[in-house]
């Protein structure tokens, strides 16, 4: 929290793929010098019971991520949008395979 | 008072996929046959079992000692990796060795119950680390030497071993990793963190040569296909380690080193090790007391107590040309001072206990 | 909605406050500082266990210690990674707790004596730590709630391998049953102290409710351990040392004696049997350590210097 400390590690964000066919989620940060080390870390940290098959790792201070503040702004427009949902069209229930 | 399934709550959907949480977990030994093989010994199979795991378990204890020590916590979650990888290289490694002696005893007897004289673990593992770059220039040395020596392994006529070793060489190569990331980056660090760096290179350096000096037990196992020769492994890790230190900035191991010759200086800070007699070229006062528990050619079999203290000089290998170290080495049970408190401390707590179910 | 009332209907709609969402300035400070020093409980809990590592007397045993003990050191790491998401430093925060300014649990101050005391404070301590955290795992602070429950998912064989030595050594020597009644005499009641001071002298405690950081009161979380706990030490065939237990039909639940809060408070201001023995542990390990990080520190910047 004050400038003395600057010689730590910076914190990098850990993203674990569980497995094949899923994204990437999220699954918290570490601290690292640098990215090699990050990604060691990240697999003794967050992948000590075989959670996973693939690791990413970034920087926290390269994540340019949405204010809360604009959440209106961001998400709102998307919310009345229902005709991007497949249950807005309604079909009877007898035809089959859609 | 209700307790919510605090899970579901959090996550709003019991859907554990997301995490994989501990699905997987596979026996490195299914279906493996595990009938000796044809042209091995199984007093000799035994004993190469035991020479493999008590490295393994060794070099876990030196590493347990490691933990809540560290320079940081991820360090403490990869050291602890580390540990529990040897950890389990041990007892799979031990419980071949049980199987294939026949005799009743199991992974704790090899354990707790054995003397010094018949750990057959070479003297690098029982080092003690004066600091972290002396646990990270023994670690790279000891992960180098084991990962070479266990992708040989993986074509052993022993499918146990073979299957052992491909577990182990998935394990070991992130050890050897880590290893070398940590000794680059104090090589290559500070001021203060080079020189450290430098003066564990050189310490650990005179342990190197009793890597590569084969026990007759490995050379009459190689013969049969069964064991991999040490010294077939010495180019690849010279390979290494020379690579490692050069990106290091580190000054390679002096060229005397190799022939098992205690370089001008080994280190500021040998550690409580003490005493290493680096190439101590067949003198055996080291092992004095202890002495190697049991003659390898005595034939294992003779139940847990056989032979201990069975004298200087039983089963050595001298006369086998194998180099200046032979019959001098952990792998004849004679270790250095440092080996007592290591089995003082693993061994304290069993034998405190007589009958102890744990 | 102004910010304050985004919260507060956050908090009311038992949503989740997310890290970059305005927070009041003392929720973010009770935040950050019980999630430090439960990231400090989890380092510091690596002590009196680690001591054992090295010693446990069957292999199986060494693998399972060795794998919970990395664990804590896994989750005080969770855990600090929460605090950072509130604006803490990791740095700043071990410097707090070597420097006394930041508690840990005081269940860590009392020493371990034989390896029984590992069975009982995988049964007990890890018992009551479930008590208190699986209530957490809803707290309204979203990556705290998200930690623990990870942490709660890792921790579920910590109990269990706890009570299965425990049960181990009970069919074992009579030596080995009075290792076991032993430990559990000395460490019952600093278990029971884990939930801190009665709800009447417990501060903070009303505003966390408040705020959904904290679920439920001390002494309720106390009772639930106490019922859990009684019926496991009978299968056990242990003795808990409180003459006042007893179950009491009209409540449904036992009645039992009161813990010495004046013990507590002692070990809480740092005159416990170990304390300073635990931070002093700790801090050689931090300044050790300090070379090995600036040096990290320094190659890591070398090489972004050359590669740019």
């Amino acid at each position: 929290m004050t400038d003395e400390i600057r010689h730590e590690w910076p914190l990098y964000e850990v993203f674990v793929r569980a497995k094949r066919g899923l994204n990437h989620v999220h699954v918290g940060s570490l601290r690292a010098a640098d990215h090699e080390m990050a990604l060691h870390h990240a697999r003794d940290l967050y992948t000590r019971r075989n959670e996973g098959v693939s690791i990413w790792v970034v920087r926290s201070d390269d994540v340019a991520a949405s204010s809360p503040g604009d959440k209106e702004a961001f998400f709102a427009p998307s919310g009345d949008k229902m005709y991007r949902h497949p249950t807005y069209y309604a079909i009877p229930d007898s035809v089959p395979h859609i | 008072m209700s307790f919510d399934d605090a899970y579901e709550a959090l996550t709003d959907h019991a859907d554990d996929s997301r995490w994989a949480y501990g699905t997987g977990f596979a026996d490195p030994l299914a279906g493996v046959d595990t009938a000796v093989p044809d042209g091995a010994d199984r007093a000799e199979l035994a004993a190469y079992c035991l020479m493999l795991g008590d490295d393994a378990l060794i070099m876990s204890h030196r590493l347990q000692q490691w933990v809540t020590r560290l320079p940081e916590l991820e360090d403490e979650l990869a050291i602890a990796n580390i540990a529990l990888d040897l950890l389990g290289q041990a007892r799979l490694l031990f419980a071949r060795a049980a199987e294939v002696e026949g005799a009743g005893r199991d992974e704790d007897a090899y354990a707790f119950l054995r003397a010094e004289g018949e750990f057959r673990n070479v003297r690098l593992t029982e080092r003690a680390d004066a600091d972290f770059a002396h646990l990270v220039a023994r670690l790279l040395a000891f992960a180098t030497w084991r990962l070479a020596l266990l992708d040989r392994l993986t074509a052993s006529a022993d499918p146990v071993l073979a299957a052992v070793a491909a577990k182990g060489v998935k394990e070991v190569t992130y050890h050897r990793d880590y290893a070398a990331q940590w000794v680059v980056r104090l090589g290559d660090g500070t001021g203060l963190s080079h020189e450290r760096m430098q003066a564990a290179t050189d310490a650990v350096t005179p342990l190197l040569a009793e890597l590569f000096v084969p026990h007759e037990t490995e050379l009459r196992l190689v013969r049969a296909g069964v064991a991999v020769d040490p010294a077939a492994t010495r180019e690849e890790f010279d390979d290494v380690w020379a690579r490692v230190l050069a990106a290091a900035t580190l000054r390679p191991f002096p060229p005397a080193a190799s022939a098992g010759e205690a370089p001008a200086e080994a280190g500021p800070e040998a550690g409580p090790a003490g005493g290493l007699e680096a190439g101590a070229d067949g003198g055996l006062d080291g092992g004095l007391g202890a002495g190697p528990a049991r003659g390898l050619d005595g034939g294992l079999g003779a139940g847990p107590a056989g032979g201990l203290g069975a004298g200087l000089g039983a089963g050595l290998g001298a006369g086998l040309g194998a180099g200046a170290d032979a019959g001098a080495g952990g792998r004849h049970g004679v270790h250095t001072a440092a080996m007592a408190e290591i089995l003082a401390e693993l061994q304290g707590v069993a034998r405190s206990v007589p009958g102890g179910v744990w | 909605m102004n910010d304050e009332q985004t919260f507060a209907d956050t908090i009311a709609k038992d949503q989740r406050v997310e890290p970059r969402d305005w927070m009041p300035e003392a929720y973010r400070r009770t935040m950050i500082r019980q999630v430090a020093q439960h990231a400090h409980s989890e380092i510091i809990g690596m002590q009196p266990e680690g001591e054992w590592i090295t010693r446990a007397p069957s292999l199986r045993r060494k693998a399972i210690l060795l794998a919970k003990v990395q664990d804590e050191a896994g989750h005080g790491l969770y855990l600090y990674s929460a605090a950072e998401t509130l604006g803490a430093d990791r740095g700043d925060l071990t410097r707090r707790l070597i420097e006394g300014r930041q508690k840990y649990s005081s269940i860590f101050n009392y020493p371990t004596l034989s390896f029984a005391d590992v069975g009982v404070i995988g049964w007990l301590v890890d018992g009551a730590a479930i008590c208190n955290q699986v209530p957490l795992c809803r707290s309204s602070y979203g990556p705290y709630g998200r930690a623990m429950i990870r942490i709660c998912k890792e921790e579920s064989f910590h109990q269990r391998q706890g009570y299965e030595l425990l049960m181990t050594m009970m069919g074992g020597t009579p030596a080995q049953r009075e290792m076991v009644q032993d430990a559990v005499d000395r460490w019952w009641w600093p278990s029971l102290m884990m939930f801190g001071p009665p709800d009447d002298q417990s501060p903070n405690s009303a505003q966390s409710m408040a705020w959904k950081i904290k679920r439920h009161s001390n002494d309720e979380l106390r009772q639930r351990f106490v019922d859990m706990s009684v019926p496991q030490a009978e299968a056990l065939g242990v003795t808990l040392p409180d003459p006042e237990l007893s179950w009491n039909a009209e409540r449904g639940h036992y009645d039992f004696g009161t813990p010495d809060w004046d013990e507590l408070k002692r070990v809480i201001s740092g005159d416990g049997p170990c304390n300073a023995q635990r931070i002093a542990h700790r801090r050689k390990a931090d300044e050790d350590g300090a070379w090995v990080r600036e040096a990290a520190a320094a190659h890591a910047a070398r090489k972004a210097g050359t590669r740019s």
